[in-house]
């Protein structure tokens, strides 16, 4: 598999050898389902036994952002299968073009999370010693919602207290919430800036006229990885953000 | 290369409907279905996550295209899966000293 696509010693044929790459990847990505699944878990877990807590919270992040970033990830996915596909028919101008295609939207939807945890900063929703979720409602004008909005969650952050039996309790739990959204949401953008680097190193070999319709692995398999990373965000779209929106 | 080559054509078909399941997610989100079913907006949001996830695996990764080994490699991780969100949410479901 040296490089140029040539059939390495060790394989019977150029079919094998390049199954054998798409099989490495796949069991690669067995461990990240795994990796990723036990997050999941956790946030399973803690939505149940905090289900009002988790709702509430869940209704803090904006859904605009959250649909935007599903659309143009979704839509990166289309470029990097674009771009395999431009490998196997040997239009070499195209892989590189739809490379920087991904990598653009990939950073369209890293830019957008960084808006989102933004807000979050400011909302002091972030998990640690300033962590408040009354901070809104006891500070109008401190977060950028309009009066109505922060009136509504003024109403249903009492029924929370309430509901939780004081402050403290409305605190402690929805930490969990947010805990887990940048926990998972955190590690997810890991995963992309890592996709971001594989696609730059992609594009400077394109450039070069590195991928032929003879050998294209390096483009298929970072495109396994990008659309695994896609596939966590289709399900931690759902999981945060849609929880209770009626 | 005797590797089959996916159109252009089906991969902005299944972007289409991937549009469309999105949409539909996010409209049923605003809908109160738990009042006809319990958790049903939870179990249809994760029906529709399965369905994208299952076109971006079979068309967008070429799984459907692939050899019977390389599906069986894309189903185990999967399987392994299901065994430890199976085992643990039992070992969690099944505790009634504790509030789950």
């Amino acid at each position: 598999m040296h490089r140029t696509g040539e059939l390495s010693g060790q394989f019977q044929t150029l079919q094998q050898q390049k199954e054998s790459a798409t099989l490495g990847m796949w069991i690669f990505l067995s461990t990240e389902i795994l990796f990723f699944g036990g997050l999941f878990l956790t946030y399973t877990i803690n939505r149940h036994t905090y289900a009002d807590v988790f709702s509430f919270s869940s209704r803090t992040i904006l859904l605009k952002w959250g649909a935007i970033n599903t659309v143009v990830l979704i839509g990166s996915s289309l470029t990097m299968a674009m771009s395999v596909w431009s490998a196997q028919v040997g239009k070499k101008k195209l892989v590189t073009l739809f490379l920087i295609a991904t990598l653009v939207l990939g950073a369209v939807f890293l830019g957008i999370k960084g808006i989102e945890y933004h807000d979050k900063f400011v909302e002091h929703h972030v998990p640690g010693l300033s962590f408040d979720m009354y901070y809104c409602t006891n500070n109008p004008g401190a977060c950028d919602l309009s009066p109505a909005d922060l009136a509504k969650e003024k109403v249903e952050l009492d029924e929370l207290t309430k509901k939780m039996g004081g402050e403290t309790a409305v605190n402690a739990n929805s930490q969990l919430f947010f805990s887990l959204y940048f926990g998972m949401t955190g590690l997810h953008a890991l995963h992309m800036i890592i996709g971001a680097g594989l696609l730059l190193w992609l594009i400077k070999q394109s450039i070069s006229g590195r991928f032929t319709t003879q050998y294209n692995t390096p483009v298929e398999n970072v495109g396994l990885y990008w659309h695994f990373v896609d596939i966590v965000w289709i399900y931690l779209f759902p999981l945060l953000y849609l929880i209770d929106r009626h | 290369m005797s590797e089959h080559i996916v159109s252009p054509k089906l991969y902005l078909l299944i972007f289409a409907v991937l549009m469309i399941l999105t949409f539909t997610t996010v409209e049923a989100a605003k809908v109160d279905l738990n009042a006809y079913f319990a958790s049903l907006n939870v179990i249809v949001a994760l029906v529709i996550a399965t369905c994208k996830a299952i076109l971006v695996i079979l068309f967008f990764m070429h799984a459907y295209y692939s050899s019977k080994r390389t599906k069986l490699i894309v189903f185990a991780g999967f399987f392994w899966l299901a065994i430890m969100l199976s085992l643990t949410l039992g070992d969690y479901g099944s505790r009634s000293w504790d509030a789950h």
